[in-house]
């Protein structure tokens, strides 16, 4: 689907939904239900970019880099435009990097149903105000992504799971720059990627049996203070996993409310009202403003 | 009007910290650009509410102001707007607290960009962003700019490093962004706000991440009698699954220069050198160090140099980095350039820089950042020379024409500051620029800090909306 007849299905007035692979909450019920554009548009893996529909899906881009041994730091599963909407990194984002470093440049549909542009195509980047930022993780509240260009690595020759009952902190203290450091209270997990004879190398260092893959997270991810780690793992009532070196935790209920400062609510009251003063693009998905209490 | 702003400031800090002397007005009324401004008042907070009193005070006399640090910026982003009051960071150095395990630092951001590097090697940590200027540049400065470095190529910018900061808002009001988890509530305003060249307001504390220092590091000279044949090589090794932790590119005058004024072993014969360092783990490490060589050699490398140890290895980047320094010899002005291109369009763009400079009968010399695609033209001149500058501005507009035509940007780690401001919509349409304008308009609605950078004139569609869905302008 062409740039200009997505905008167009935008419009610009009325409640509009957007949905990919419905993996990541889906459309908001009740609205008219927009796709974005799907498909591969330009892959050239010596530029270490490629661009997309938003629409297109993440199993489809795994694929293509795959044949040509590069990575994304996006997480697996439904679309590439809901993967940068929900900032879904990988559980080796501690190696690989969290979603927000993913997106190079984004083609957006404003709540005006305008095309705007934000970032640049080129793999550094410093031209004005670095609106991708904004846009991970914004659930489709300031446009919809309409295409994208995403950041691609060399993936590494091997990438290994350990598991064992040593302690998550001494274990990554010994280990240079681990893919994934997860622990559940009991259980340390670890990844190590890169060349096969420094996989091995630094296995041996921390004496961990080799495991078929990581544990099955729980639906639910939280954000924590990597201090605060130990804390809420000791106190959640059902098993959960928390990603050392990132401040995440995985679990089985969703994450209690969190305080914001008044002055940070302003901003994000501020931004809505300026970027979809009605409110109309995935009504009620505005992150921050619905779900949290003021201090 | 200032007289009593300079009151209140006196009050707020302390007397001998709020200058207003010719020569305080002249040294901080400007930065590494060429560039110049007018301000009013110099005010050197130690704390974050002395910050604040700053912003305040500015604020109830309506005087615009500007956050800077060291001014080593090179787009003229610390410039201050005619009569604004400079807020210097530079005495706000300390290092505030360092969580090991967790590998992250807050920082305040006088704090320079080596001595944090330094201060963190006796725990085998350092701050991955190493602009050229790292010695001098804050990490006040290094957020503001979003700067890079050599390093940049594996790390990624400065924007990767940086987990959370707090700042006051032009309102005045104290806030916290990001910080040590994952994913900080809301929208990615820290995000946002690194890079922003000090229109969002004034960064006080930076929470950063630290890189663990690589346990092997191989740093190779590779000497080519063709800048094509080094360019070349620099996309083969890309391609062929090599991404080094930094990826450079010398031409041939800048090469000499550096060697005489560095002394660091540089090929002075070759067309182009290429300095590319691999760092990680051993095997990692002496796999990279082969296939370098083998695709070097496949290019028609002319030598292959591995630096023998620590100390040869500290002089080839001593020489990268006094590049600017070494071309004072030649010709005492220069004017430095900051555009990416496609890495595959790197022989193209070169050739284009070359013919640009002979056309406007300039020297130019090109030490850059290959891996990435980002080049750094320098042109070197001296400006006593009648009607030289007229060149060399018309020569750089030329540059980043050439550069935004190959599907490359504007810049790729010194900002937009002044300098490029006009060039923006060389690279974004109104719509883009517009919901810029709005991103600021929600932290600065009444334009006071250092409001006069990165967005052109008129970049706010006040009739934007009359435009028909999906409409290219």
């Amino acid at each position: 689907m062409d740039l200009g007849l997505f905008a167009e299905a935008v419009g610009t007035t009325g409640p509009v939904s957007i949905v990919g692979l419905g993996t990541r909450g889906g459309q908001v019920p009740g609205y008219k239900v927009i796709t974005a554009p799907s498909g591969i548009l330009d892959y050239n893996p010596a530029e270490m970019t490629l661009r997309c529909g938003a629409g297109t899906p993440m199993a489809e881009v795994f694929d293509a880099l795959k044949a040509a041994g590069q990575m994304v730091a996006l997480a697996p599963g439904g679309t590439v435009g809901g993967a940068l909407a929900t900032a879904a990194s990988d559980i080796r984002r501690l190696g690989r990097g969290p979603a927000r470093e993913a997106l190079l440049q984004a083609r957006i549909v404003t709540a005006d149903g305008l095309i705007a542009k934000a970032g640049g195509p080129t793999v550094k980047n410093v031209s004005g105000f670095d609106l991708c930022r904004l846009l991970v993780g914004s659930h489709g509240a300031l446009g919809f992504f309409g295409d994208v260009i995403l950041r691609t690595r060399p993936a590494p020759a091997e990438s290994r799971w350990f598991a064992g009952s040593s302690d998550p902190d001494v274990v990554r203290g010994r280990l240079y720059r681990p893919a994934a450091v997860l622990w559940d209270g009991r259980t340390t997990w670890v990844c190590l990627e890169g060349h096969p004879a420094d996989v091995a190398d630094q296995a041996a260092l921390v004496g961990l049996p080799e495991v078929e893959a990581p544990p099955t997270l729980p639906p639910y991810t939280w954000s924590v203070a990597m201090p605060d780690l130990r804390r809420v793992i000791a106190d959640a009532m059902a098993p959960a996993v928390a990603e050392f070196g990132v401040g995440a935790v995985h679990a089985s209920v969703p994450q209690p409310a969190r305080p914001v400062d008044p002055a940070v609510f302003e901003l994000h009251r501020s931004l809505a009202a300026t970027f979809d003063p009605t409110g109309r693009l995935n009504p009620g998905r505005f992150p921050l403003l619905l779900d949290t209490v003021t201090t | 009007m200032s007289a009593t702003l300079v009151d209140d400031l006196r009050r707020a800090l302390t007397p001998d910290r709020v200058r207003t002397d010719a020569t305080e007005l002249t040294l901080y009324g400007r930065d590494a650009s060429n560039m110049t401004g007018r301000a009013v008042v110099v005010c050197f907070p130690l704390t974050t509410l002395e910050v604040q009193s700053c912003v305040l005070a500015a604020r109830h006399h309506g005087v615009p102001f500007v956050a800077r640090g060291s001014g080593t910026g090179l787009a003229g982003g610390a410039v201050p707007p005619d009569g604004a009051l400079i807020i210097v960071l530079t005495k706000m150095n300390r290092v505030l607290s360092v969580d090991v395990p967790n590998r992250m630092a807050w920082v305040e951001p006088g704090v320079l960009n080596l001595d944090l590097s330094k201060q963190m090697a006796a725990h085998g940590l350092h701050f991955a962003p190493d602009p050229s200027s790292q010695q001098s540049c804050s990490i006040g400065g290094n957020v503001a700019n979003n700067s890079g470095g050599p390093h940049c190529l594996a790390e990624g910018v400065t924007n990767g490093h940086i987990l959370g900061l707090e700042m006051v808002l032009p309102s005045g009001d104290i806030i916290t962004l990001g910080g040590p988890d994952a994913e900080p509530i809301g929208l990615d305003l820290r995000g946002v706000v690194v890079g922003s060249e000090g229109m969002l307001g004034v960064v006080t504390r930076v929470l950063v991440r630290l890189t663990p220092n690589p346990p092997a590091v191989k740093t190779m000279l590779l000497a080519f009698a063709s800048t094509r044949a080094g360019a070349e090589t620099v996309s083969a090794i890309i391609a062929a699954g090599v991404l080094p932790a930094a990826l450079e590119m010398m031409d041939a005058p800048i090469t000499r220069a550096v060697e005489a004024f560095a002394h660091a072993g540089f090929p002075t014969d070759a067309e182009a050198v290429l300095i590319v360092e691999v760092d990680g783990l051993p095997n990692a490490v002496a796999d990279a160090v082969e296939r370098v060589s083998e695709i070097g050699e496949a290019h028609g490398a002319t030598s292959i140099r591995i630096a023998a140890d620590t100390n040869e290895r500290a002089l080839i980047w001593k020489g990268r980095k006094s590049a600017f320094g070494a071309i004072a010899q030649i010709k005492p002005n220069y004017y430095l350039h900051d555009t990416v291109v496609p890495r595959a369009k790197l022989v193209q763009v070169l050739e284009e820089v070359y013919a640009i400079a002979d056309r406007h009968n300039l020297l130019v010399m090109n030490v850059f950042h290959a891996g990435d695609g980002n080049l750094h033209p320098l042109l070197v001149f001296d400006k006593r020379e009648p009607g030289v500058m007229e060149h060399v501005h018309q020569a750089g507009d030329e540059i980043v024409a050439a550069s935004v035509a190959a599907g490359g940007v504007l810049s790729g780690e010194h900002g937009i500051g002044l300098e490029k401001r006009e060039y923006m919509s060389m690279m974004f349409s109104p719509v883009d620029l517009d919901l810029q304008a709005r991103l600021r308009d929600v932290f600065d609605p009444d334009h006071m800090s250092n409001s006069d950078k990165v967005l052109p004139s008129g970049s706010r569609c006040a009739d934007i909306d009359s435009l028909a869905p999906g409409m290219w302008i």
